[in-house]
Order: C-alpha cells, then structure tokens, then sequence
C-alpha cells in the first residue's frame, strides 16, 4: 500500500514516519513502567533517610549529649558510649583489611598477570565460592576454628569470643570482593602498556609491579575502600564471633570481646520485644544505624569516584 | 631461538670487549630469576590461602555436622525447632526461607530488570540518569542491616496494613530491597554485553523501542540475566542481618508446627536465622547441629552455584 502511494504522489510527509498513533502511545507507556522501575531505586534511597532519620533525632533529643560520651555501650542502662563502637568498628575492619589487603591484592595480581587461562578456570570458581559464603556460615567458621585454633594459639590471653578472630573472619571474607574489583582494573589495563614494558626489557615481576599496577592504582584503591566499607558494615560475623551481648566497656584490645556499630544494632533489633528498657534504647538503633549508613556511604562515594577515574582514562 | 642467532650475527661486527661479553651473556644465559620466582610463588600462596580457608571451613562443617545428619536422616529437614538438641530439625527455617525467596523473585527480578532495562536501553546521558546509576550503586554498598531498618520502619511499620506487621512478607520485602541494587547491577552488565548490531538490525526493519528490546534484546541477554538471578537468590538465601529487625524468630521462640501457609501469616524464621540462633548456644551438641544445618544450607548454596556457572559456560554467546 505506501510503496503505491510513494509512487503516485512521491510525497512523504514526517507523519508518514512517525509510525500509527497506537504504537507510539503503547511505546510511551512501555518507556515510562522502565522509568519508574529505575526510579524506584531512588526511593529506596529516600526511604533508608527517612526511617533513619526521624528516630535518629529523637534519640538525640531524648538523651544527654553526655551519654554519648560514657566510657561504654550499655544502652540499658543509659549509656551510650559511642566511642565503644567506633573503636570495635575500627578494630575489626583494620585487622580485617590485614588479612583481605594482601589475600585479595596477591590473588587479583596473580589471576591477572600470571595465571594461565586453565589455572584461572580452577581458581576464579574459588574465589566465587568463597565470596558466596554467607557471613553466619563464616562466623561458625570464625568461633569454633579461627578463633579457639588460630587466635587463642597464637595469642594465650585472648578470650574465646575477640575481635581479632572475628577481623579474621571478616577479612577472609571481603577478599573475593577486593580481588575480584582489582583484578577487573589490572585487567582493563591495555596490553599496549605491556608490551612496551617487556619491549624495554623489563621482567614479568617489574612489569607487573611496576607498570600494571600503578596503571590500574585507582581500580585498587577503589577495590581497597569497598572492602572496608564492606568489612564495617559487616554484622553477623561480628555478632557471633566477638561476643555480641549488647553491652561491652570501651576496649582498645583485638584479643577482648566486643562490640561494633552493627552487632550493637542487631543486638538492640534482637532485644527490642524481651526487654523493654527505656524510650531511649530503642531509638538508639537508629542512630546507630544513621553513623553507619553515613560512614559507607561517604567511602562507596569514594570508591566509585576512583572507579570512575580509571575508566576515564582509557 | 631464532631471535638469538639473529642478534649473535649482528654482534659479530663488535670488537670482542668485556662489555659485550657481559652484554651477550645477559642475553644468552639462562639465569634463575630468584625474585620473579618468589614473587609468583607469594602469589600463588594467596590464592592457595584462599582455598584452603575454604577447604578447613567445608571440612570442619562436615567433622560436626555429618553425624548428625547420619544419626537424623531426613527428619531433621521435617522437624520443628526445639529446646532439645536431639528433636530440633530446621524445618521452619525451609519453609520460611522458600517463602523469603518467593517474595524476592516475585518483586525484585521485575524491578531489577526493569530498571537495567530503563538504564541501558533508554536512558540518555543525562544528569537524572546518572544520578540514577551513582545511586544503584551507593545501594550495592549500604550495609544489609540499615535495610533492616528501613523494613522495620517501612514495610512492617507503615505498610502494616497490607504486610500484618513483623511477618515473612515484611522479611521478604527487605531482602528483596536488599539484593535489589545487585540485580540491576548483574542485568545492566547482560544487557551491555549484547552488541548494538543487533538493536540496529532492528531499528532498521522499523522496530520500535520496545519492539527490539522484546524480540532481541532481552531473548540475547536472558541467558546473563537468569544467572545474574539465580546468584541473587542464593545472596538473599544466606543474608541473615536485615531479617533480625523484621521479625525473624531466634533463639527457642518457634512458628510452631506451621506449613507453608501457616508461616506466610503468622512468626517466621529461615534458614540463616537458625543457623545463627543456634551458634550463640553454648551447648555443644548444638555446634553439631549448627553444622548440620550450614551443610542443608550450603549444599543449596553450592548446588544453585555450580548450576548458574554451567549455565553461564553454556549459554554465554561470544559476539
């Protein structure tokens, strides 16, 4: 039918192509159900601020700045020591990016830059298992091995419930996530760069240290601050490995129990319905869980600002 | 081989010196690059840490808890939870982590999908859009107990009328919010990968949008996007921390002998809830028991694992 028309007038107008008005309306509705599906994601993000919030400031008017201070984090008795949960936070992801920083960094070199392809096919589905591991699988890993075999070995005063197993623990499992973001940037790195460093001479061992990897330095810096922002979010190893009973005295000592930012939260979570307690220890959680959602997300920021960098450049 | 001889002809026209003795038997000699070697040996020993951390921890699991599961049988799948080491079997938790995965299918894969569809087929470079990329992304990275929160706060306060408050749809709500970001993630990277030939070829034959999208795009990517799903569910499987604030039951409190339906109204629990209540028992037999119940979870795990990597290996198209 439009081939005659076309041959008969030979006029076409930007009607003719704009197709009948059923489809297009069918298209416009079709485009707007995706729209909102990607809009919901900001929604998410809009209700995590909001039912953070509003109990997060309660709590901060419920309270005496001085409890914030107090030399622990006992919230049934009304101190809220949140320096007792920054130090345990910070110990348990420090020792964690001990152990992830040169597991994950050594395993990303060698399946980027060594690895034979068969190698890589045996190793890689290692790494995905492992990272497939759930965090309380991996805590009654930590607490009846990494920390009665490992820690109390070592270390002849360390309780059984400490928060250097449960860094262990938490380091092993960040690895997978820190070796497979560095190994994607060292990856990405163009084999011209290679090629060129071996043209000048240099050994595999040079070229990889000193060419690879400062090439791809932002995808690993990048690897580096999502496996601590992964290892401080991280709860139930922590929860069931160093001791989570809710409350614990100010402790700057790995080998003590503990507590951090998200097993004093579950702990309040768990708690919440048993004991009442006052106003105050409910609306705690929230704040708890407001330093926290503001911690990672200021390095995840971070993280994808470097992320970011890397694929500009090439 | 061949190199070599080339350069020692080319060298012959040098006067013999010291230094081009030093020169060729650099180039010629074989010498054992002690360095380089223990450079890859260190290496290598990372990933074999890797392993072998994954090694201890299956064989430790199995040292406590095959005997118990040997002793059981299936009735520890079909047992209720209980005070008594020698009667609590994981049933609950089976149900209540089918129910958790049921709701996650039914309202994350559309969402996730769909919002990887918008993004990579629709979207133009626009500042909206990339907020709607770098937003996904600080998703990927909240911690799982925030989401917690907010199911608490949403889903099991403020949607009670609709959830009934602290239930398994409330759970399965937030864990689907949870893997969420994740799914959107994994189905971009599908869609990405299928070549833009392929929507032009469309395009050119007068296809709409949508048109192309349906009959080639998303049939090229399906393949990507189900194995991205299926790691998604096995995420959601073993995700424990959001669900302690929206409601699962720890500890001895128990949804009773409830089915299916029983569960879906009433207290619930799932699987990597009791594994956790267990482990903070200090009775000993419990440690078996908590093993026994990690190797039902891992055995899942592991099974839906190894299948979305075959899969992946057999349907994954090289263009």
């Amino acid at each position: 039918m439009a081939q005659v028309e076309l041959s008969t007038s030979a006029r076409l107008t930007a009607a003719d192509l704009a197709g009948n008005a059923h489809r297009r309306r069918k298209e416009r509705a079709i485009r707007v159900a995706f729209l909102s599906a990607a809009g919901f994601s900001i929604l998410v993000s809009g209700l995590i601020v909001l039912s953070l919030a509003g109990k997060a400031v309660q709590f901060l008017t419920l309270i005496h700045p001085s409890q914030l201070l107090a030399g622990g984090w006992f919230p049934r008795q009304e101190s809220f020591g949140m320096a007792t949960l920054v130090a345990g936070t910070l110990i348990v992801s420090l020792i964690a990016m001990v152990v992830g920083t040169p597991l994950g960094l050594g395993a990303a070199i060698y399946l980027s830059e060594y690895a034979r392809p068969r190698v890589r096919r045996i190793f890689k589905p290692i790494l995905e298992t492992l990272a497939g591991i759930p965090s309380v699988v991996m805590g009654f890993f930590t607490l009846n091995i990494i920390s009665p075999r490992l820690v109390q070995f070592l270390f002849s005063g360390a309780y059984l419930f400490n928060l250097m197993a449960a860094g262990i623990g938490v380091g092993i499992l960040i690895t997978p996530l820190i070796a497979s973001v560095a190994e994607d940037s060292m990856f990405a790195v163009p084999g011209t760069l290679r090629e060129a460093a071996y043209g000048l001479g240099a050994k595999k061992r040079v070229t990889s240290l000193r060419v690879v990897f400062p090439a791809a330095i932002s995808g690993i810096v990048a690897a580096l601050i999502l496996g601590i922002s992964r290892a401080i979010g991280e709860t139930m190893v922590v929860a069931i490995a160093a001791g989570a009973t809710g409350n614990s005295l100010f402790t700057m000592n790995p080998l003590n129990y503990g507590q951090t930012m998200t097993t004093a939260m579950s702990s309040l979570a768990i708690g919440s319905d048993a004991v009442g307690g006052g106003k105050a220890v409910f609306a705690s959680l929230f704040f708890v869980g407001l330093v926290l959602f503001a911690l990672t997300l200021l390095l995840n920021v971070g993280a994808n600002r470097f992320v970011r960098r890397v694929r500009r450049r090439y | 081989m061949a190199r070599r001889s080339g350069l020692g002809a080319g060298v012959v026209a040098i006067p013999d010196s010291t230094a081009t003795h030093v020169v060729r038997a650099a180039l010629r000699g074989k010498r054992f690059r002690v360095g380089d070697y223990v450079l890859q040996g260190l290496l290598l020993l990372t990933l074999l840490i890797a392993l072998g951390v994954l090694v201890v921890l299956l064989g430790s699991v199995a040292v406590h808890g095959v005997p118990v599961l040997k002793q059981r049988g299936t009735t520890f799948l079909t047992t209720t939870n209980s005070t008594f080491p020698f009667l609590a079997g994981v049933k609950q938790g089976i149900i209540g982590s089918l129910e958790l995965l049921v709701i996650v299918l039914i309202f994350a894969v559309p969402l996730g999908v769909g919002a990887a569809v918008y993004l990579e087929e629709y979207a133009k470079d626009t500042r909206l859009n990339r907020l709607l990329v770098t937003n996904v992304r600080n998703l990927a990275g909240v911690p799982s107990i925030v989401y917690g929160i907010l199911g608490l706060i949403i889903f099991a306060e403020f949607l009670k009328p609709l959830t009934g408050g602290l239930t398994v749809i409330s759970g399965g709500l937030t864990l689907a919010v949870v893997v969420l970001p994740i799914l959107i993630i994994t189905s971009s990277e599908a869609l990405r990968a299928v070549p833009n030939s392929i929507r032009e070829a469309g395009f050119g034959v007068g296809a709409t949008r949508w048109e192309v999208i349906r009959s080639h795009v998303l049939p090229s990517a399906a393949p990507g996007i189900f194995t991205g799903t299926i790691l998604t569910l096995a995420r959601a499987l073993g995700e424990t921390a959001p669900l302690l604030l929206v409601g699962a039951l720890l500890g001895f409190f128990s949804p009773g002998n409830l089915g299916f339906w029983g569960q879906l109204r009433g207290p619930y629990t799932s699987l990597p809830t009791l594994i956790f209540s267990w482990s903070t028992q200090p009775n000993p037999e419990f440690r078996n028991l908590t093993a026994a119940a990690i190797i039902v979870l891992m055995a899942v795990l592991l099974t839906v694992n190894a299948a979305a990597i075959v899969l992946r290996n057999r349907y994954e198209r090289k263009w």
